[in-house]
């Protein structure tokens, strides 16, 4: 039954934590209270992808975008758009606060250069409602491939769409398959990698509470192609939403015979399991994630042998991420050559970035690949929060390197950013503006490595802590020139002989800044200085005795107390309390303290 | 054979497929660094040292880990991968307490020896050792986790080659370390003291609880009458902290040296190994023609009663009650041979040397290790602590003139000797009990069926019509087959599938037992095993029964085999026992 209206309200985990489902409750009993819910129904989606402003309320057909609602909005959207058919202007997207409200997310600049191929349903069906999603063409392709396509025709469409594995290093998609395929075994394994561990990162989350049946679908595709019976969903325990929508996805897809015995009658067997891990990030990692899944502890195995050959339990296992699987069906259906078009050549596709930081407008954004930091952080991300200067934008994640504004113009894809220095990585976008520091954001990815490094090999388990003592030591202004070239020994070492990817690209965000920032270590290290006031041994907060009019205000403030002076006299600051913490400074409406 | 043809640095080879690259160098003379790759063990690719390039590609592959491929060239060694293996190793030591001088690995450590090749002057990194207290818990084996260097042997050998578990890794990322499994302290893990983790750690964060100066204490005792017995596999290993080749047969050297260090009498447990094989042999025959319960399992190795007592304790009703040679040894020693010289057992300390650390809790197992009214062993010492003790005394162990035991109970047989290899045990009887079931001498008494390196062994003896199965496994995972099949059998009410089983904790058997000489792999047990049967080959009594020492003890003292008083010094009992204390 259609309906004459239909209000989304996003139910991704930002939105959710934002009170969506409170929204969304709220929708449900005005239309009640209306009388309207023959003609009006309220849906919860997926991510909308602009979290910035969220929660996220859409009304079709009308395309009314609301922003940053709340649930005592619901009675207003409810009353004046469905039932009087009038915007409700004051919930309308405006890029700043003079200019005009934008009704349709296509007018908004947000959206505008993204393509969404991997996002195609989240955010306009409902997650939990499988005739939704094959509304949407859901599982025509699988029907595809089990009636219309052999397995080699099913590898030779990935291989002329070019895909390649979105959870970091780009492998052709088509390969792993085509791997496994030609290895005879009495089981294969094909396992899904929602294992998202970067921090900043939840593409994949977004993605599975999106549209689980995307995932769900072309895992028994991928199983078809290489003959396998069973898949695995290896995903982190801290995705309560994720693994609910899967579950819920799963039922939904064995009721309807699109999983389990005999899919669609064709004699074709193939059903999914979930695995729960435990967040550890060295888990995305494809060798320590077939061992988790096995039971022991979550460590990598020396490769090769390729899990594509030798994987979980031994058998061949083909294992891909979330973002990578999503992009399967559509290509089933609509031609790998389709899927060429769009990107570059030899990185074909979109990509979804969590673009975060001092960004302007965080959130999910899914361009073409080939589409440039400039873009994606300028038109799409809307520029640096507070009008700042942009610094540097880390991509990657942990594994992925700093890049300045020379490279804003580089075109975005797996082969630029390696030459960059940087890394795709699974699609964390993180923007740095001028207030922070090179070296203190070095270590926080290095002391991230340090706790996520699994401890099997001594490259990653020493190196870690070895390059996190030597930044740690800079940002004290007890470094010397001579430790940037033992940074450089120690990074060149681990990527040479760390066992996995995580110890192998550990060091890319202290080499890549080592070699973009330079002056930056410099100036720690030769002039005892952090320009971006961020590492606290190098900083000293003064108060100005002509500005401080003693108000007290910083010294009320001060957690030490080592701010003292009498009303209205100029304060002191004791330096040899002083813990840099910076409250006085970020307190003071007179500008009476500087930082130096 | 399917091979494959390959280059290490453009010297063309021809390797087995499936060949590892550290092997396949090795082929051609090229020693590639490591830390953790041991050929016990399938490789774990945790140190990172070993790493190689594979021309025309820019990564490095572990070469410990890495099959050869048809074609390729391995670059083992040039001016980056020294820098890269360089950098590894001083974050290691970075890591590592460095006090060599006091360290029990000092002198055979694979890292010292790593860091001596490297030319390593300086650690230019943040010193980081951890803060974790010695677990001396167990009577065997000391672990020391600040000299870990996480390699993951000791892990690998308890889980898969001793299927054990006591072992595991605790923690994560720096905080990664070994330890007893649930970070308990080892007396309190199913630990079955076996000291395989000690012989394969490549540094001294597992070694032996030296009581070298327990027993320098006891030889300068005036009032002690200081006896010691030197286990079969001891005299073909001691040697070679001395230089000499593994498998060098030095019993008299070894009689010699103990002569010089001040004991007062020399024994050897291969004369208990001919009184076990009386015991047992006559147990085996009793339970064969009174439908006693088969299959009899052999009890000399007490790792392997510990293991039994712990994970597989319905098989007590199989058990030999025997005594292993060692506590036989030490229990007439302190008895018949106390009588003989007529001095007071008290007076009598009893030294005994073992290629293995569980000999070491073996002597206070349970009270029948007192049957003689106190300790029958006081002390026990390795192999490897018998080298230390010799080379600290002064003694130039490799120029010594062959000496004789002591009578009458050090002379022994070519079954006693073999007691040290895997299947020993089994031929050793087989030799004695054809005689004591027919009456005759066996003719052809090597017993190939049982010999050999394969983990588990099956054989069929003929004893005048009466056909004997006989099984024996040595590294203690694979025993499992032999139990369940056994269960498996007696679950259906049907015949057991073996008559008798021999069952050694080590791989290889005593020869490689956890207290032997480092650097032991299957090239090693093989020499060991070699010069045991070459010692039996060589003996002129090569069948138990027929130990003119033994046949004088039964007379003299004991009466006869399993009669009562050989029951009550030569034999004892078990009890199932938790595998973990807390």
């Amino acid at each position: 039954m259609a309906y004459k209206n239909y209000i989304l309200v996003c139910g991704g985990t930002g939105c959710e934590s934002a009170k969506a489902d409170d929204i969304y409750k709220s929708l449900l009993s005005a239309v009640e209270a209306n009388g309207l819910e023959s003609d009006c129904q309220v849906v919860k989606t997926g991510c909308f992808g602009f979290c910035e402003k969220g929660p996220i309320v859409k009304v079709l057909p009308d395309e009314a975008f609301y922003v940053e609602v709340k649930p005592s909005d619901a009675e207003e959207i409810v009353k004046e758009n469905i039932i009087k058919g009038r915007l409700v202007e004051r919930l309308l997207y405006k890029e700043d606060p003079n200019s005009a409200a934008k009704k349709d997310a296509d007018e908004i600049k947000f959206y505008q250069k993204q393509v969404r191929v991997v996002l195609r349903n989240c955010g306009m069906i409902d997650p939990e409602n499988i005739d939704e999603y094959i509304a949407r063409d859901g599982y025509g392709a699988l029907e595809k491939v089990l009636f219309d396509m052999t397995p080699d025709d099913i590898i030779n469409e990935l291989k002329v769409s070019g895909l390649r594995g979105r959870g970091g290093a780009g492998f052709p998609t088509w390969m792993k398959w085509n791997f496994s395929k030609g290895v005879e075994a009495d089981q294969k394994y094909i396992v899904c990698n929602a294992d998202e561990g970067d921090p900043g990162a939840y593409m994949d989350r977004s993605t599975l509470e999106g549209d689980p049946h995307s995932v769900l679908e072309a895992m028994a595709i991928a199983g078809r192609a290489v003959g396998a019976s069973l898949g695995l969903i290896y995903i982190r325990a801290e995705y309560p939403l994720a693994i609910h929508r899967l579950e819920v996805a799963m039922k939904q897809a064995r009721e309807y015979g699109l999983l389990g015995k005999n899919i669609l009658d064709s004699g074709f067997d193939f059903d999914i399991e979930i695995r729960l891990g435990a967040g550890a990030f060295v888990c995305g990692e494809e060798t320590a994630l077939l061992s988790s899944i096995e039971g022991n502890r979550g460590m990598p195995w020396p490769k090769p042998p390729f899990p594509a050959v030798k994987g979980l339990w031994g058998k061949p296992t083909v294992i891909n991420n979330v973002e990578t699987f999503a992009n399967i069906p559509v290509i089933i259906l609509k031609g790998g050559k389709w899927f060429s078009s769009i990107g570059t050549e030899k990185s074909s596709g979109t990509k979804v970035f969590a673009l975060t930081g001092k960004i302007a407008n965080s959130g999910l954004v899914e361009v073409p690949m080939g589409t440039t930091l400039r873009e994606i952080v300028y038109d799409i991300g809307g520029g640096i929060k507070g009008g700042k200067a942009f610094k540097a934008v880390q991509t990657g994640g942990p594994s992925g390197g700093m890049l300045t504004t020379e490279f804003l113009d580089t075109p975005v894809d797996f082969d630029t950013l390696v030459a960059a220095g940087s890394m795709m990585g699974s699609g964390g976008m993180i923007v740095m503006d001028e207030d922070d520091c090179i070296i203190d954001v070095a270590k926080f990815y290095q002391e991230f490595c340090v706790e996520e490094s699994c401890g099997k090999c001594s490259p990653c388990r020493i190196g870690t802590r070895k390059l996190y003592d030597i930044l740690e030591k800079i940002s004290q202004g007890k470094g010397q020139m001579s430790d940037l070239e033992k940074m450089e020994e120690i990074g060149s070492a681990m990527k040479k002989a760390a066992l996995c990817g995580l110890g192998q690209t550990a060091p890319n965000p202290i080499l890549s800044s080592i070699k973009n920032f330079r002056h930056e270590y410099i100036s720690h290290i030769e002039n005892g200085k952090c320009e971006a006031g961020k590492c606290k041994h190098l900083v000293t907060f003064t108060i100005l005795e002509d500005k401080c009019i003693g108000c007290t205000l910083c010294a009320r403030k001060c957690p030490v107390n080592c701010i003292a002076g009498d009303k209205k006299v100029p304060h002191v600051i004791d330096q040899s309390k002083c813990i840099k913490c910076g409250a006085c400074y970020e307190s003071c409406k007179f500008g009476a303290i500087v930082k130096r | 054979m399917e091979t494959v043809n390959i280059k290490i640095n453009g010297k063309p080879v021809v390797v087995e497929k499936g060949t590892k690259i550290l092997a396949a160098a090795k082929k051609v003379g090229i020693k590639i660094p490591t830390l953790c790759a041991h050929n016990d063990l399938e490789p774990w690719a945790a140190c990172g040292i070993c790493v190689v390039k594979v021309e025309g590609s820019p990564r490095m592959v572990r070469a410990c880990a890495t099959d050869v491929v048809e074609g390729q060239n391995y670059i083992t060694h040039d001016a980056e991968l020294q820098g890269v293996r360089k950098t590894v190793i001083e974050m290691i030591l970075a890591d590592h307490p460095n006090d060599c001088l006091r360290c029990a690995r000092n002198g055979v450590c694979e890292l010292q020896d790593i860091a001596a090749d490297f030319a390593i002057r300086e650690i230019p990194f943040k010193r980081n050792v951890k803060d974790v207290a010695i677990d001396d818990s167990t009577p065997s084996l000391i672990f020391d986790q600040k000299k870990c260097i996480n390699c993951g042997r000791c892990v690998q050998v308890c889980q898969q080659l001793q299927n054990v578990w006591a072992l595991e890794f605790i923690g994560r990322g720096e905080g990664t370390r070994m330890a007893g499994a649930g970070d308990v302290l080892m007396s309190e893990t199913p630990c079955i003291k076996c000291g395989q983790c000690s012989a394969h750690c490549p540094v001294g964060a597992i070694y032996e609880k030296d009581e070298t100066t327990t027993v320098i204490n006891a030889l300068k005792d005036p009032e002690l009458h200081v006896a010691v017995q030197i286990a079969p596999a001891v005299r073909v290993a001691v040697g070679e902290a001395f230089g000499m080749e593994p498998g060098s047969i030095s019993t008299g050297k070894i009689y010699a040296a103990l002569r010089m260090l001040g004991f007062d009498a020399i024994f050897d447990t291969n004369f208990a190994a001919d009184l076990t094989i009386m015991e047992e042999g006559s147990e085996f025959v009793h339970r064969l023609t009174n439908q006693g319960v088969l299959p009899l399992i052999t009890s000399c190795c007490p790792a392997w009663v510990d293991f039994m007592e712990k994970y597989a304790n319905d098989m007590i009703p199989n058990f030999s009650t025997a005594k292993s040679p060692q506590m036989m040894q030490g229990a007439v020693t302190k008895t018949y041979y106390a009588q003989k010289v007529n001095i007071p057992r008290e007076k009598i300390y009893s030294v005994s040397v073992m290629p293995c650390t569980a000999k070491k809790f073996e002597i206070t197992r349970c009270d029948d290790m007192k049957s003689s009214g106190c300790d029958d062993v006081d002390v026990v010492l390795t192999t490897r602590e018998l080298a230390r003790l010799i080379k600290r005394s002064g003694i130039d162990f490799a120029t010594l003139e062959d000496e004789q035991a002591d009578s009458p109970i050090g002379h022994y047989t070519g079954a006693g000797t073999i007691f040290g290899a895997t299947g020993g045990v089994m031929e050793a009887a087989i030799r004695s009990a054809y005689t004591l079931v027919t009456g005759e001498e066996l003719e052809e008494i090597d017993i190939d069926a049982v010999r050999g390196m394969d983990g588990v062994k099956v054989g069929e003896v003929d004893i005048k019509g009466t056909k004997i199965k006989v099984a024996v496994a040595h590294g203690m995972a694979n025993v499992q087959s032999l139990i369940d099949e056994v269960r498996q059998a007696r679950e259906k009410g049907s015949e057991p599938p073996y008559h008798f089983i021999e069952v050694m904790a080590c791989k290889g058997g005593c020869i490689a037992g956890g207290g032997q000489p480092y650097f032991t792999d299957d090239e090693v047990r093989a020499k060991r095993i070699a010069g045991l049967y070459q010692d039996d080959k060589e003996c002129t009594i090569r069948k138990s029964h027929q130990n003119p020492e033994i046949k004088q003890i039964y007379a003299e003292f004991l009466g006869e085999p399993n009669g009562h008083k050989a029951h009550e010094l030569l034999h004892t009992h078990y009890i199932p026992r938790q595998k973990y204390k807390k």
